[in-house]
């Protein structure tokens, strides 16, 4: 499936790398040409005001959900290690880097040790070259130190970001929430907020010895988020990611045992929830993920620890981070860089932004439009949403993926 | 006669006291199910102690028996294995005549695969009148509840609550010091400790709940391993140092050591556990002059309660508290089946 015509979306608020910018963008041959009116023999797409983005780069997600990704604008999806069998061999590597395409890019991310079990390093290189575009060390966190510094060394040499999640597995395994009154009130296993800044202080450390690359998939806490932004100030290549879910609810929202709640990282505080804004704010943080991990009825109509920790949320990322610029947090470019830009970069590829030369991605996006999230109605494969019966604003209404229409 | 001795199956003696100080039929209990004492305002609680005073005197008499639930079905679904509690639930709802049956559900096809969910449905398909859970999950007994048509009692989800031990912990300290001529209403002015695995008991929670409710001040004690974070969030005051705990209370609860929670993992050992946190005669001195002395039972003697204070005769109120726990099943039953019983005010 190619681009067959040129392609002139006109009328537009374009969302550039360098602010918004009124005027009309041109897709030429599955990229973007350049900013400039139609000519003879474009096809014409009249914007009518709404905005024009480079198509969301989701990174890390549990599974591939055309659907899902196709109404949040999600044209990119990195996906996680944690499949069955988990991505720990070439050869399945590169079967998923093919899956999605041609509509949906799908960049895999390969397992950091075999089986995901933490303790052996997996054949990081023969997955590079089958197609991975980084490593992650799935939902849990490495616990052995030695082998997590031995990853990172070896990561840096094929210069890979290794994506860590960050929770110390001692405090943090079996628990089902953030230690507090809410916890306790439930009478939930938890774990103490701590267990997030003792991961992620050690694999910083772990990754300014090694020179390596590290992003920290979900930072959730102060704590941590103090540490990534100390990091950051004194030049460690250390990134952080978090998820809506993270920025819009607290441990609140788990009162009334909804495992639609239930996350890993689970729901924090409200002081985390506002530092976690913050962090947005001032740059700490430089990607907004959906962490789209759908999971039926059969794992999440039961009690709430013995529910699968995830919610399916490709259709909210988009409507959730624009609630940010509606509350000032960002600026519209500001937030697609951290849906698109950022990610895009971490990985490596040529997307993300509106750029004459890159993919022609583009999604096109009502941001005022209201709708209402219903997780009865979701096009994602499970409507397990935190996010259920709440008022959303903001929708994309068509996507390109190199040139072609999806919607 | 009141309301709920019009319904089907009334027998004589039994007098219920609660006619007149409470809101009138449904009003008074509101509530389908009894989940948690959390959900309950102050006088639903009082209500079902006041209801439970019929039934302490009907267990004293010789016929220890009414047909007042004849023709119901009961079912104890026992997720998680208990002996008193369940033997408990099982002689209420035989006293009050109902058919009772025990379902031990760790043992049958929960354990085959069948979801809680689906159990629910099976349960609810044969069409029980009401349904006592326990599970060891938090917030099971409101999942299976929101799956069935009848009354659901919460008889322990997983750290979450155990309503009707509250309520039975209430009726039992409320008659003992009735027994003292100090009667009332509520436990305003009183201190309550309660020392031990705070942080995974659900009748910690629950007694928490409804001791506030009824007035009373609480304090927990445990060591930092076995305390909740966030439990001065719940109104309590927390310890460590039970010495300090216990200077001046009325009320020492004592909770249940878990044998597995011995081991090193939460507390070094038993004899160390012993050490700071048993209740001895020697430690129990240091609360008021006539503290009374409770356990939820099974007992760890010699663990968190030595033999010597658990058999007080004037001071330990263990088997009593066992007494009231059918008594006050027998009313949270009686309560909560009204109607379906079409009892007069409750249909």
């Amino acid at each position: 499936m190619k681009q067959q015509r040129a392609i002139a979306i006109v009328a537009g608020r374009l969302v550039t790398p360098g602010g918004i910018r009124e005027g009309s963008i041109r897709l030429v041959d599955g990229r973007i040409a350049d900013f400039a009116d139609a000519r003879d023999g474009d096809e014409i797409v009249d914007a009518g005001g709404r905005l024009v983005a480079p198509g969301l780069v989701d990174l890390g997600v549990f599974a591939v959900d055309k659907p899902a990704f196709r109404f949040g604008g999600i044209t990119r999806a990195a996906l996680m290690p944690d499949q069955n069998p988990p991505l720990d061999y070439a050869a399945r590597v590169n079967f998923i880097a093919k899956s999605g395409k041609p509509d949906l890019w799908v960049h895999p991310l390969a397992a950091a040790t075999v089986g995901l079990a933490g303790r052996e390093l997996a054949e990081i290189a023969l997955m590079r070259d089958a197609g991975a575009r980084a490593i992650a060390t799935g939902r849990h966190w490495i616990a052995d130190s030695g082998v997590m510094l031995r990853l990172l060394q070896y990561a840096a040499m094929l210069d890979l970001v290794v994506i860590s999640h960050a929770e110390d597995g001692g405090l943090g395994g079996g628990a089902a929430a953030t230690a507090g009154e809410i916890a306790t009130r439930l009478g939930l296993p938890s774990a103490p907020a701590e267990a997030e800044a003792l991961a992620a202080a050690r694999d910083i450390a772990l990754a300014e010895l090694a020179g390596a690359r590290l992003h920290l998939r979900q930072v959730t806490t102060r704590g941590a988020l103090d540490l990534v932004r100390s990091a950051k100030a004194r030049g460690v290549a250390v990134t952080a990611g978090v998820t809506p879910a993270h920025f819009m609810l607290s441990d609140l929202a788990t009162m009334d045992f909804r495992t639609f709640a239930r996350l890993s990282p689970p729901l924090r505080c409200e002081d985390d929830r506002q530092a976690v804004r913050e962090a947005i704010a001032d740059g700490t943080i430089d990607v907004i993920a959906s962490g789209h991990d759908p999971h039926g009825p059969e794992d999440k109509r039961l009690p709430f620890a013995d529910a699968a920790p995830g919610m399916a949320g490709a259709e909210t990322l988009l409507p959730m981070t624009l609630t940010l610029v509606r509350d000032g947090v960002v600026d519209l470019p500001r937030a697609f860089d951290l849906m698109a830009g950022a990610p895009a970069r971490m990985l490596g590829v040529e997307a993300g932004r509106l750029e004459p030369g890159t993919e022609a991605d583009i999604v096109l996006i009502d941001p005022d439009r209201p709708w209402v999230i219903d997780c009865r109605k979701m096009a994602a494969t499970a409507g397990n949403t935190p996010f259920d019966r709440q008022p959303a604003q903001g929708r994309a209404t068509a996507v390109w993926k190199g040139g072609v229409r999806l919607s | 006669m009141t309301s709920a001795e019009s319904s089907r199956g009334a027998t004589g003696p039994v007098v219920s006291q609660s006619a007149g100080r409470f809101p009138s039929g449904a009003d008074a209990f509101p509530h389908r199910d009894l989940l948690g004492i959390g959900l309950l305002a102050r006088h639903e609680i009082l209500y079902l102690l006041e209801e439970a005073e019929q039934w302490v005197a009907l267990n004293r008499g010789a016929a220890k028996h009414t047909d007042r639930l004849a023709g119901l079905t009961v079912i104890n679904a026992f997720f998680e294995n208990s002996t008193r509690t369940l033997l408990s639930f099982e002689i209420a709802g035989k006293r009050l005549g109902a058919d009772v049956v025990n379902m031990h559900a760790a043992q049958s096809s929960v354990k085959k695969g069948e979801t809680l969910i689906d159990t629910a449905i099976t349960l609810n398909a044969m069409r029980a009148d009401a349904i006592v859970i326990r599970h060891g999950s938090s917030g099971a007994v409101a999942l299976i509840a929101d799956q069935v048509d009848c009354p659901v009692l919460n008889a322990g989800d997983g750290s979450h609550e155990h309503p009707t031990q509250a309520l039975l912990d209430a009726l039992a300290l409320r008659h003992a010091l009735g027994d003292r001529g100090q009667a009332g209403d509520d436990f305003t002015g009183r201190t309550i400790t309660i020392c031990g695995d705070v942080l995974h008991s659900r009748v910690a929670r629950s007694n928490i709940l409804c001791m506030q409710a009824l007035g009373a001040t609480v304090r927990v004690c445990a060591p930092p391993s076995l305390m909740p974070v966030g439990i001065e969030g719940m109104g309590v005051e927390p310890f460590h140092d039970f010495d300090r705990a216990l200077a001046g209370t009325d009320v020492v609860m004592m909770l249940r050591l878990q044998t597995e929670r011995m081991n090193g993992q939460f507390v070094p050992s038993a004899r160390e556990y012993h050490h700071l946190y048993g209740l001895t005669a020697r430690r129990l001195a240091q609360a008021a002059p006539d503290a009374l002395v409770m356990h939820p039972g099974p007992m760890n003697r010699g663990v968190e309660i030595d033999s010597d204070v658990a058999d007080m005769i004037d001071r330990s109120i263990i088997t009593r508290q066992v007494e009231m726990g059918v008594a006050m099943r027998m009313a949270c039953l009686d309560v909560l089946t009204r109607r379906r019983r079409r009892v007069e005010g409750w249909a």
